[in-house]
This record gives C-alpha cells, sequence and structure tokens, in this order.
C-alpha cells in the first residue's frame, strides 16, 4: 500500500509530475492515489516532505547467512564461451572480494575440454561442470533443473547471467522454481552497505532506471546486458578448484528437443564486438544516402550500425540495429551519422569510448552523449571526409 | 485446442519520453494500449484456431481500466476474456504476476497452449512468460518466430537466438512467447466490433482465483524496487567548428585517429 500522510503533503505535484503510471495526483491540495499505482515508489523519492510511505508487509527472510558465493553461468554454444561470460566473471571478481567469498563459473555442456581453464583464467575460482549429452544443445527444462539441483546443494547468495537468448529464456524458470527474485537486464551492479546485491536496470524503453533490491530472498538472481562490465585481463597460469557435478537423469529430460540450429548473420556478433562502428540515421534519407556510411565505415575498418529509423526504411539489415530493441556496442569510437539520439538508441551505445556526432539540428540531443560535434549537412561533410581519410592513408 | 493469450496494458511507448529539463518522464496524453508484442500473440492464437479449430482466450492481471485491452482482443477475433484485478495485486514483481497468472489459467480449465509475447515494453523484463510456465509446468520456447507444424501433440516451431535460430520440437500443453516477425496483426472487423460492444468482460478478485494472499502484490515479491532516476548524459563534448573544409579535415584527422591508433 502507498501510505499518505494528508498532514505532511503540501499539495506540490511533485508525486504527480513524476509518477510514470500517472497513479497519483494532487485533489484538494492532497495527494491522491489510484488503481494504476504499481508500488514502484518513484513518488515517495520524490516528496522533499516525506508524506508519503510505501508499506511493506515485513515477513520473515530467509537464513541469508545459509548462502554464500558468487555464481556466474558460463554461457556456452556452437564451442564458444560467450563474452559476456567474461565480462561476468570480471564484475563477479569486485563483488566476490567485496563479500569476502568465492566467485564461482557454472559449465554445463556436452564436453567441457579446456573451457573450465579458461574460465579459471578470466577470474572464476571454482567451476563446477555438469558433463552430459543432454546438454549438448540448449534446452530450457535441463538447464533450468540442473542450475536449480545445484543451486540448492551449493546456496550462492548471488547467480549471475548474461541477458542473452539463453539465459534470458532459462533463468526465470530457475527464479521461479527456486522461489526467489530476479532483476532483468541489469546495467550496473554493487553490494550495498546492508550486504544485499543493488541491480540496476533501464525500464520503459530506457527512459528510467531502477534499482532493485532482493532483501528477503536467496539466491538474488540478475541477467547482465552484455558489454557494459568489464572483464579481468585473462590469467593463464591463474589456480582454481574444478568440480564435476552430475545431475539425475530424469531431471535433465526434456520436452522440447533442438531439431536443428541454423547459425546466421556473422556480422551480427561483429557488430557488437566491433573496435569502430559507423551508425546511421533517417538523416541519411534514402538507400543510396546510407552508402555513404556503409563507405566511411569500410575506410575505417568498422561495422555499419543503424538507428531503428534507418532499419524501419529498409536501408539496412536488422542485425545492425543499435540500441534498446538491438545490439548494444561498446566500440572505441562509434560515429553517428544523422541520428536524433532517442534515448532507445543512446541506450545501446553511450559506452563507446568515443562518440562523434554529425547532424544539423545542434539541439539534437545525440550531442550530450557525443564527445565531438559536427552541426552541418551530412551530405556536404561526409563526402569531403571519406576523400581526407583516403589522402592520409595514401 | 483451448488456446490462453495473456496480454498486458501498457503506456504507448512513442508517447513516452524523458523531459530533459525537468529529466521527468513527461506522459502528457500518453494512451494506454495493448503491449505490442501481445498483438502478435493474439494474432497467432486466432490464426491456430482458424487452422486446427478450438478457442482463444484472453486475460489480462490489472487495474479495472484493463477492460479496454480485453475489449479490444474481442474485437481482433479471440472467443473470450477476462480480467484479474483486485488491489491485493499491487507492486506485483515477475515471481507475485506468474503466480496470479498461473491461478487464473488453472481456474479458468484445461489449457492446450499459452501464448505471451516476449516482453512488455513497460516492464521490459521478458520473464512473465517463462515463470509462468514454470508456474504451470509446462514446456515452452521464448522468441517464437514461426510456428511451422501442430502434429500428434507437437509443435514444431522456430525460436531466434543470438546468433540465428533454432528448430525446435515441443509436446503440448505447452506456452509460448512470441516476436514480432512471426505474423502481422489484423485489425478489428465489424462483427468483432460489434461483439465487443455487447460482450461484458468478467473481473476475477485474489479470492476468486483460490489465491493464496501470501504470495501477491508486495507481499509476495521477493524484488524491491528502491530508487528510480532518469539515465544520465555524458555532457561533456566539443563541437567542430569552422569552414566545411576546416570540418572536414579536423573530422578526418579524430577518425583515423581514434580508429587507426594515433
Ligand atoms: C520501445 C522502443 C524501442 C526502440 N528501440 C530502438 C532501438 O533499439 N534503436 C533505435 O535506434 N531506436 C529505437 N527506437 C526508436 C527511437 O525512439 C527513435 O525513433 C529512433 O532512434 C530515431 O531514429 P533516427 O535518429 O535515425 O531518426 P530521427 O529521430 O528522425 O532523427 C534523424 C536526425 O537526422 C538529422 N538530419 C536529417 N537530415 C540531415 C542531414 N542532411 N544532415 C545532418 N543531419 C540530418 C535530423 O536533424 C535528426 O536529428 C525505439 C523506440 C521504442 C518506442
Ligand atoms: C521500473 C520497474 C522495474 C522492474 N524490474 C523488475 C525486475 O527486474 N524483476 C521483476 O521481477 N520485476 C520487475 N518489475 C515488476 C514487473 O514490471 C511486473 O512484475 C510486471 O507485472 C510484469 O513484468 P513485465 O512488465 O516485465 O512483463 P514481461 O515479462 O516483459 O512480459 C512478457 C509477457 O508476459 C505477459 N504479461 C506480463 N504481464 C502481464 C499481465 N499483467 N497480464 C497479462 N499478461 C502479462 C504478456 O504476454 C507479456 O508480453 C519492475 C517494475 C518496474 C516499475
Amino acid at each position: 500500500m502507498l501510505l499518505i500522510d494528508t498532514e505532511a503533503c503540501i499539495g506540490c505535484g511533485l508525486c504527480e509530475d513524476n509518477c510514470p503510471f500517472e497513479a497519483i495526483h494532487v485533489v484538494d491540495g492532497k495527494a491522491v492515489v489510484n488503481d494504476s499505482c504499481t508500488l514502484c515508489g518513484t513518488c515517495v523519492d520524490h516528496c522533499e516532505v516525506a508524506a508519503l510511505a510505501i508499506e511493506r508487509d515485513e515477513g520473515e527472510a530467509i537464513d541469508l547467512a545459509a548462502w554464500s558465493g558468487i555464481w556466474v553461468f558460463a554461457e556456452y554454444r556452437g564451442g564458444k564461451v560467450a563474452q559476456v561470460t567474461n565480462e561476468l566473471l570480471g564484475v563477479g571478481t569486485e563483488l566476490a572480494a567485496q563479500r569476502g567469498v568465492k566467485l564461482a563459473a557454472v559449465l554445463l555442456c556436452g564436453q567441457s575440454g579446456d573451457v573450465p581453464q579458461q574460465l579459471i583464467a578470466a577470474g572464476a575460482d571454482i567451476v563446477y561442470i555438469v558433463e552430459d549429452p543432454a546438454l549438448a544443445d540448449f534446452s530450457d527444462d535441463a538447464y533450468g533443473n540442473a542450475l536449480e539441483d545445484l543451486a540448492r546443494k551449493y546456496k550462492p547468495e548471488v547467480i549471475l547471467a548474461g541477458a542473452t537468448a539463453i539465459a534470458r529464456s532459462f533463468i526465470p524458470r530457475v527464479a521461479t522454481s527456486l522461489i526467489t527474485g530476479l532483476t532483468a537486464d541489469c546495467t550496473n551492479l554493487a553490494i550495498g552497505d546492508d550486504g544485499h546485491l543493488h541491480q540496476t536496470r533501464p525500464a520503459f524503453g530506457g527512459n528510467i532506471m531502477a534499482t532493485i533490491i532482493c532483501p528477503k530472498h536467496r539466491p538474488q538472481m540478475a541477467t547482465v546486458r552484455p558489454m557494459v562490465m568489464k572483464a579481468n585481463t585473462p590469467d593463464p597460469a591463474r589456480q582454481g578448484e574444478i568440480i564435476v557435478e552430475t545431475i539425475a537423469p530424469v531431471r535433465l529430460q526434456s520436452r522440447a528437443r533442438v531439431v536443428r540450429t541454423v547459425f546466421t548473420e556473422g556480422e551480427q556478433l561483429n557488430l557488437s564486438e566491433a573496435d569502430v562502428v559507423v551508425a546511421g540515421g533517417r538523416g541519411l534519407d534514402t538507400r543510396e544516402g546510407f552508402k555513404l556510411v556503409e563507405e566511411l565505415a569500410a575506410l575505417l575498418d568498422g561495422a555499419v550500425g543503424a538507428s531503428r529509423a534507418a532499419v524501419d526504411s529498409g536501408w539496412v539489415g536488422y542485425p545492425h540495429q543499435v540500441g534498446q530493441t538491438g545490439k548494444t556496442v561498446a566500440s572505441k569510437l562509434y560515429v553517428a551519422c544523422g541520428i536524433s539520439g532517442a534515448i532507445q538508441h543512446v541506450i545501446g551505445m553511450k559506452s563507446s569510448e568515443i562518440i562523434v556526432a554529425i547532424n544539423r539540428d545542434p539541439k539534437a540531443t545525440i550531442f550530450d552523449v557525443a564527445d565531438y560535434g559536427v552541426v552541418g549537412d551530412l551530405f556536404e561533410i561526409l563526402p569531403r571526409v571519406i576523400e581526407k581519410i583516403k589522402e592520409r592513408r595514401s | 485446442m483451448r488456446i490462453v493469450v495473456c496480454i498486458k496494458q501498457v503506456p504507448d511507448a512513442k508517447d513516452v519520453r524523458l523531459d530533459p529539463v525537468t529529466n521527468t518522464l513527461s506522459r502528457e496524453g500518453v494512451k494506454s494500449v495493448i503491449n505490442p508484442y501481445d498483438r502478435h500473440a493474439m494474432e497467432e492464437g486466432v490464426r491456430l484456431k482458424e487452422q486446427y479449430g478450438g478457442t482463444v482466450t484472453v486475460i489480462s492481471m490489472g487495474p479495472p481500466q484493463a477492460k479496454a485491452i480485453l475489449s479490444e482482443a474481442i474485437s481482433c477475433g479471440v472467443d473470450d476474456a477476462f480480467l484479474v484485478s483486485d488491489r491485493a495485486f499491487a507492486g506485483s514483481d515477475t515471481l507475485a504476476t506468474t503466480y496470479t497468472l498461473a491461478q487464473a489459467i488453472k481456474k479458468s480449465g484445461a489449457v492446450d497452449l499459452v501464448l505471451c509475447g516476449k516482453q512488455a515494453t513497460d516492464g521490459d523484463t521478458a520473464q512473465v512468460g517463462p515463470g509462468l510456465a514454470a508456474r504451470l509446468d509446462m514446456p515452452y520456447v521464448t522468441c517464437v518466430k514461426k510456428i511451422n507444424a501442430i502434429k500428434d501433440q507437437v509443435m514444431r516451431v522456430e525460436r531466434m537466438m543470438d546468433d540465428g535460430y533454432d528448430e525446435v520440437e515441443i509436446e503440448l500443453p505447452a506456452l509460448l512467447t512470441v516476436v514480432k516477425e512471426i505474423n502481422v496483426p489484423r485489425f478489428p472487423s465489424l462483427r468483432g466490433l460489434r461483439k465487443a460492444k455487447t460482450f461484458d468482460i468478467p473481473s476475477y478478485s485474489a479470492a476468486d482465483i483460490d489465491a493464496d494472499p501470501a504470495q501477491l502484490g508486495l507481499g509476495g515479491s521477493p524484488t524491491w524496487v528502491v530508487k528510480v532516476f532518469p539515465p544520465e548524459c555524458k555532457g561533456e563534448r566539443s563541437m567542430i567548428e569552422g569552414s566545411l573544409e576546416e570540418i572536414a579535415d579536423k573530422l578526418a584527422g579524430i577518425l583515423s585517429d581514434s580508429a587507426y591508433g594515433a
């Protein structure tokens, strides 16, 4: 319940202005809440006279101390460890140090090869391995049951996974079976003074950020957006413990089977991992115009990115889309051409090191995230820049 | 085949934007709409019904205003609709949401297929589909872009992956979450609109669905949102100015230095 102290309320309307759900209004000088309230707490944060509070049923917490250690789900598909796994081991190293516990990776696979050693080199103190033909292909049933069983046995306080197609599919099932909280698509993780994991994530298409905790249940679970956390530099000499586990065969049976896997669009991966991305938006006007972006990208040995407007116009394929509903990139150089800087786009590229924006509108919000800005017409600037770079290279 | 489609009412995303001056969400005149992915789930349900026979029921958990989207669903060809609505549901995270939806679905009778959108555009977690499947003890496939066939209670579907797609066989009863690529939703038909006009949408409370109060709403939610704030901006930028020649020169320098290393 949202509690409104009508004595304290001064009817200033800050709650009304800030509510993402239009659930609170000032009526006759006092705040009044309606049925749309989701108890998100935004109004409580904004109230300057402490007139608002959320009443929580102070239910019993489980025995939190029984759960210890930070776990990372090691995603392994098509013979490769996902890059996000290394990033999770990077942030996991810090979290484990702050909590004074060990960092473990959990590897579910058909055959592990030298992957455990790679995971140790990337920061894991312990690697739990389950090798079984039933885990060779991803399956929600088998992966979910295996991770659930291991979590019940070893009781980690935190389980992190990448916000990838695989983990976003089976991790919610694990959280539901363990009756615990799961925060989606996090972009920041930190241990708070209260000892809980503070998980920050974008919501509302990136328009707001929310910090979420899971104070009374364990494990605290989160999926984490790729390309946001920093991986450790691999240390092949690092030592760690490898623990081989087996899961009861009935738990590895699956009611859904992969009959065929089709790998497409190698370029999709290149985009998230590219050092240089040249991206174009609606400002390029036509498919012809968009070719300028492709030419500049090729010249800089970079990948081609695009806003949703450019993708929707059919100038370039969806795998090139950067943003909330596309790829997240963290390139060394990101060149945004004719892109206005909508938050849904920005969220996918703002962690790039150097951002250059070209736009004819001096007020375009893309300049707010840019390191270098140019106000001008793309069709004048890009061809000249392309020529100049060619001159420099020859 | 009895198909249940879960739909959520969300603020129209194209209207929600951050006011750069006050740094708050400006929602003036923001309409509430059916979550865009759920339109595709509904459409797929109706298509399956047309091809294989059966019925399609849509359900939503939300405030009384959410009846509007259920009514719209009726006009788009679904057979039946109901709302689950109770103050006790406020503050539900995905764990409490899936508990509530699962109770409502179980109460409504046996189901062969549950369809959800891939994600809702407001909460954006994509966790309700898989969580609901776990609650209903059903197998599931997320991010389905195509249903190829249903034969002998086995369904063959294509699932989008980060690096391509998988073709998956799944036993019914099952749950699928769908992406936009799966179909193009139809517009309301005249017949549908007429039906929607007279269709009285029932609303069920927590007690109606035999829910355990401890598992509902804020109290049944392990996750707590402790802070909500606007995303930060980078801010420090230098503008490159001058004649076209000068700009092109400087820009070419910056680009080649950063791309090839200085
Ligand atoms: C739920 C949701 C998810 C979304 N996901 C994404 C996403 O993943 N990625 C994404 O990009 N968008 C996404 N969007 C869309 C986003 O809100 C914007 O609509 C989109 O990014 C706009 O693309 P744009 O910047 O290319 O186009 P516009 O906003 O139209 O901007 C074009 C810009 O080009 C400039 N311009 C025009 N002509 C010239 C010229 N000759 N020279 C120089 N400059 C010129 C204009 O000044 C303008 O700033 C999403 C939206 C929603 C609601
Ligand atoms: C800022 C903010 C951040 C949040 N972050 C988290 C978080 O990290 N973890 C968490 O557990 N909860 C979180 N929540 C709560 C979460 O938004 C709600 O639990 C919500 O009811 C369901 O989640 P969703 O909108 O993400 O749905 P999704 O899981 O994205 O929805 C997927 C599909 O499930 C179906 N569905 C979802 N909700 C309903 C419904 N009410 N009625 C019918 N069908 C439905 C639809 O088919 C939909 O397409 C957050 C809430 C806020 C306000």
